[in-house]
């Protein structure tokens, strides 16, 4: 039901046009990937300082309060660009492996925020100016920073066809990942 | 923008050097050092857009220009330390590639100025700032930007023209 649904968006008329346009494409992957710096760049900062081995004596709300919102901006531009880039070639990342290793830690990244915010992030008067905050800031911290380096890596490798599904023999843990559906015989 | 015909010879040595040709004919080095490559800029440029945004008056406004800086230095030398040694080996890699590769030659013509200008003109400026953005903290912050974002999208180019 998904390949189906994907592949009817991979056939619409501006998904086609966006895959085969000579600018555009590179113009939105470019930003996506620019704005890493951003993203990413803004995020690690703040991760160190959870952790405790960075900004020392700079109060971990400074970073919440007054760097977050470029943070959650640059991430508004790589979900945009992020899902055009998916919609100009839906199947194909669909069943790329490193594509679905990708959207995993997508996941646990959110959860580990989402558990940041809703809990650890209460009590932040008792840590704010501590150079070394408690131990379940410090895990959000490594945990976030470990995750995101490995949203980076991965997204990197999507363009790498190591384990495209076209490209058979492959170990069955990769076809089984990657979701590939095989033909009789292969 | 592309140099003389001549400097090739120095080119094809690159290529011919054993990380070059490490780099090349392995099957998954270029994939995982570009990686490493753009985790890197993730640090560098977070690095150094937290203290360009502040000297632009944004972001951690409550913390003098100075302190961040100082804080941020480690991490902006050891970004810029992985930025370039990785750097160096995806270039080795395919260096004729990158001779006749304009947005290459884009990157290393601003590339030295970006780091002399961080490290020779921003720091000492930025180390010194306090609480207050000036005119100058301004425009400091505004060239870094340019300066940077030209390196770096002429990089994400090469791979592209």
């Amino acid at each position: 039901m998904i390949h189906s649904f994907l592949e009817w968006i991979g056939n619409t008329p501006w998904s086609v046009a966006l895959l085969e346009s000579y600018y555009m494409w590179p113009w939105i992957e470019s930003t996506h990937v620019l704005t890493l710096a951003l993203f990413v760049g803004t995020a690690m900062m703040m991760d160190l300082r959870l952790i405790g081995v960075g900004f020392k004596g700079v109060p971990a709300s400074a970073f919440i309060d007054r760097l977050l919102p470029w943070t959650r901006f640059g991430f508004a531009v790589m979900v945009t660009t992020g899902l055009l880039l998916f919609y100009s070639q839906p199947l194909r990342y669909y069943y790329n492996l490193f594509f679905r290793v990708k959207v995993v830690l997508l996941v646990i990244a959110g959860l580990n925020i989402l558990y940041f915010h809703l809990r650890t992030h209460r009590s932040i008067s008792e840590w704010d100016g501590r150079a070394k905050p408690p131990k379940a800031v410090r895990t959000a911290g490594i945990v976030s920073l470990v995750v995101w380096t490995g949203i980076v890596f991965s997204g990197r490798l999507v363009a790498y066809n190591w384990f495209e599904c076209e490209l058979q023999p492959q170990p069955d843990w990769v076809n089984w990942v990657a979701g590939c559906q095989l033909e009789e015989g292969q | 923008m592309i140099p003389p015909e001549s400097w090739i010879v120095f080119f094809e040595w690159c290529e011919a050097t054993a990380p070059g040709r490490w780099v090349r004919e392995s099957i998954w080095a270029f994939g995982v050092i570009e990686a490493v490559h753009l985790t890197a800029l993730c640090v560098m440029g977070g690095a150094l857009i937290l203290v360009d945004l502040r000297m632009l008056g944004f972001g951690m406004k409550d913390q003098e220009i100075g302190e961040l800086a100082r804080h941020v230095r480690p991490w902006l030398v050891a970004g810029v330390a992985l930025m370039l040694s990785t750097g160096v080996l995806l270039f080795l890699s395919e260096a004729i590639k990158c001779f006749y590769n304009t947005s290459f030659w884009v990157k290393m013509t601003t590339l030295p100025f970006a780091l002399l200008f961080t490290f020779a003109v921003r720091e000492r400026r930025s180390l010194i700032e306090g609480l207050q953005t000036s005119g100058k903290s301004r425009v400091l912050g505004s060239v870094s930007m340019v300066l940077w974002f030209t390196v770096a999208a002429a990089g994400r180019w090469i791979g592209f023209s």
